[in-house]
């Protein structure tokens, strides 16, 4: 392993020498892409050899595959060639105070219950101050430090920790993967990276909330967890308060890897702007996440809270090649108005004794589209595998939709597989009654859908759960009554 | 006061209240007794503000206000309380997360603050000592897998928290042991005072004899055809419905 020395301290550290506001000049390449623009972006990283190497492989793997269209969506076609691919932050340009940010965003936050602080963070505002609101985090650095923790954007990894890096990226989720995961490869512009050393039990949850420079990391972001041998670490990724960018197509890559006995919890709380009521702008998401249990007795869970985006295309996913491993997956997707999402996840077993959980919570209201796509994959020797699967499906009015697709693939025939799925309308007398009780339509509804998705918000880390509750009313106001 | 003027109502196009006059001082309790699908659960859910139901004709007030134009949540918010016939399950939601949101629903309308987790946990219990119900059923899910007596007893938790002016109790009696009964019906004499209106629908003289109305009404196919003290419950019990029914009929 390398020194750890750069930690959250001197991230912020630097972010403040390099005064964040003033010297990062917009430094944009021209729309486009081509190996140049690969090599461009790598430079600018001042990468080491082997990413640009790697990145040019995945470039021309991707100029070979088509995008894929087999998921539940419909969108205008995207013109890969008219995105621009490298745009250093360009903090001047934002909002100078809150005064300037449009009053229905911070209606949001102000129902959210979001400080003052980080709503001048999440609207993008351009004053020193705003780093203040993070300063709660230079309070655990010390720990995180002494515990050689590594938590990092990934363009220190990459300078930092070059052989950790080089040791793990793309062993999750190769270039080769898919159409949008080649493209990341090529062009990603940052991200998170965290390694937690041997029998190291992260004393906090890990957040990009406490990692300023996550701010801008764009459309093509990539993260990788390694939890070596016994270690544990619980991450946060996403935030409930809606956030704004101006790039439609966002990209992303998660790779998690669990050692033995390691445990890696990864939670999401998706929020992206998801249009207007008449479908119009919005974020489309097209992710990769997967996590791989490598060592026996391992274990990695995900859980999501997806509320955002236009379009939702996300299957995070868990390899179970350690024997003993367990994977989870806990989904709560909600769409309204003319959202799309196809999510849900893989669950691969080849590692004996290995085991899955599947709780899936689709809430359709408006004109939106909620499907859910799972794989539960077992291999020959995956003796003693067994999965349990429950999809539920929420409908509130009649324009909506949800759509399970749930396959099963098993080459052990001793394999238990389980599978559970429901689909209920939000009953009349469920909202007369609370209102009878004297609780408005949005509170009730909120009620409703938050007991819906109970087992899945139950699995959240504390805080964040707080958050996503009151998300999933407001993400849901004016669609009844 | 409560004022029912002539009151109409159908649902899908077929009528089922047929003018309905009915008036409630503070203080009162009126029962309404009457075969079944006679109307008694519409009207309750009409005055609570059901909306599948139409009203044709005639009128609803209550403290002068005139109810039609309300939501059900604005009628709770006047005092309105049902208690239902067939109280709702609701997965997912604890029976502590909704009993503190109606209260505090309730609070906020009064322009207070919302309760301290502490100072509501031990009104909830008084009230459940009340009702002699264990603690576990604030932690159980609203009414889901309770028996139908529990759900019941529920009902009135909620009424004693709430603490409404107008309390309109459909059929609370019909599935409680004789025991719960004499419970509930202790719960619901306290409640009783000179400011507080009660409409008791049942179909059982013994709930009566517990909590003794001012007024008995007999309401058949949609309209009241007897009313009389709390006598006139021993009368239907002894002889059911059918001599009142007839006697209607020939006037
Ligand atoms: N949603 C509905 N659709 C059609 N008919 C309805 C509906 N609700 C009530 N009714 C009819 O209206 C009539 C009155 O019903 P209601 O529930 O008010 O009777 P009730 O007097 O409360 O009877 P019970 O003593 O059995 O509780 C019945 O004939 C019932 O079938
Ligand atoms: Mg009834």
């Amino acid at each position: 392993m390398t020194k750890p020395n750069q930690t959250l301290e001197t991230l912020l550290q630097q972010n403040y020498e390099h005064g964040f506001v003033t010297d990062i000049e917009s430094d944009t390449l021209p729309p486009g892409l081509n190996a140049d623009t690969v090599r461009a972006i790598s430079a600018k990283k001042n990468e080491p050899e082997f990413m640009l190497a790697w990145r040019l492989k995945a470039y021309e793997h991707w100029c070979q595959l088509t995008e894929p269209h087999w998921a539940h969506l419909k969108y205008t076609p995207i013109d890969y060639q008219a995105i621009c691919y490298y745009s250093a932050p360009k903090l001047k340009d934002g909002p100078k105070s809150l005064d300037e940010v449009d009053p229905k965003l911070i209606e949001t936050y102000n129902k959210l219950g979001i400080p003052l602080k980080e709503q001048e963070w999440l609207a993008g505002v351009a004053v020193d101050a705003v780093f203040d609101s993070i300063s709660v985090a230079t309070t655990f650095k010390d720990k995180l430090n002494d515990m050689g923790i590594i938590f990092c954007s990934f363009s220190d990894a990459v300078q930092n920790h070059p052989d950790l890096v080089q040791q793990y990226l793309g062993s999750v989720v190769p270039y080769t993967d898919n159409f949008f995961a080649a493209l990341n490869a090529a062009v990603f512009s940052d991200g998170s990276f965290v390694y937690i050393p041997p029998g190291v039990r992260c004393p906090m949850e890990l957040s990009t909330y406490f990692r300023i420079n996550a701010k801008s990391t764009g459309q093509f972001e990539r993260t990788l967890i390694i939890a070596d041998k016994g270690a544990y670490v619980s991450y946060l990724e996403g935030c409930t308060a809606p956030q704004r960018d101006e790039n439609q197509l966002h990209a992303a890559v998660v790779e998690l890897v669990a050692l033995d006995n390691a445990q890696i919890k990864y939670s999401t709380v998706q929020n992206w702007y998801p249009g207007d009521e008449n479908g119009v702008g919005g974020i489309y998401n097209f992710v990769t996440k997967r996590g791989e249990c490598r060592g026996e007795h391992s274990k990695i869970s995900w859980t999501q809270v997806e509320t955002g985006s236009a379009i939702t295309w996300k299957y995070p996913s868990v390899i179970l090649k350690g024997d003993y491993s367990v994977g989870e997956f806990y989904s709560v997707a909600l769409t309204n108005h003319h959202q799309q999402a196809d999510t849900g996840t893989k669950m691969v077993h080849i590692g004996k004794h290995t085991k899955s959980t599947i709780v899936s919570k689709g809430i359709s209201a408006g004109f939106a589209q909620n499907t859910y796509r799972g794989l539960v994959k077992v291999l020959a020797q995956a003796d003693g595998a067994h999965n349990y699967t429950r999809c539920d499906s929420l409908l509130m009015g009649t324009h909506c939709g949800a759509h399970t697709f749930p396959y099963i693939e098993s080459k052990n025939s001793r394999a238990r597989i389980e599978h559970e799925a429901s689909t209920s309308k939000i009953s009349e007398d469920q909202l007369f009654y609370l209102a009878q009780r004297g609780i408005d339509t949005e509170n009730a509804v909120s009620m409703i859908v938050n007991g819906f998705c109970k087992e899945v918000m139950k699995t959240l880390p504390m805080e964040f759960a707080v958050e996503a509750r009151k998300l999933l009313g407001l993400s849901l106001e004016g669609s009844i009554g | 006061m409560l004022i029912i003027n002539k009151l109409q109502v159908s649902i899908q196009n077929k009528a089922i209240l047929k003018g309905i006059d009915l008036k409630i001082k503070p203080g009162e309790v009126h029962a309404i007794m009457g075969p079944n699908g006679s109307g008694k659960s519409t009207l309750a859910n009409v005055l609570s503000g059901r909306e599948e139901y139409d009203i044709t004709a005639g009128t609803l007030h209550y403290q002068g206000v005139d109810l039609a134009p309300l939501t059900p949540d604005e009628r709770a918010h006047l005092g309105l309380f049902l208690s239902f016939q067939y109280p709702v399950e609701i997965p997912g939601v604890s029976n502590l997360y909704l009993l503190k949101s109606a209260l505090n629903a309730k609070r906020k309308h009064q322009g207070l603050d919302e309760i301290d987790a502490i100072d509501f946990l031990s009104v909830v219990r008084e009230k459940m000592k009340l009702l002699q119900m264990d603690d576990s059923y604030l932690y159980r899910d609203v009414n889901t897998g309770f028996s139908g007596g529990e759900k019941k007893r529920n009902e009135i938790l909620q009424l004693l928290l709430l603490e409404p002016s107008l309390c309109i109790l459909d059929e609370t009696d019909s599935g409680l042991d004789i025991d719960a009964l004499r419970i509930v019906a202790k719960g619901i004499n306290l409640m009783r005072n000179e400011n507080r209106s009660i409409l008791l629908i049942t179909h059982y003289q013994r709930l009566l004899d517990y909590i003794k109305p001012d007024v008995v009404h007999v309401l058949s196919d949609g309209k009241m055809i007897a009313e009389g003290d709390y006598q006139l419950a021993a009368v239907l019990e002894a002889e059911g419905y059918e001599p009142f029914i007839q006697k209607k009929a020939g006037d």
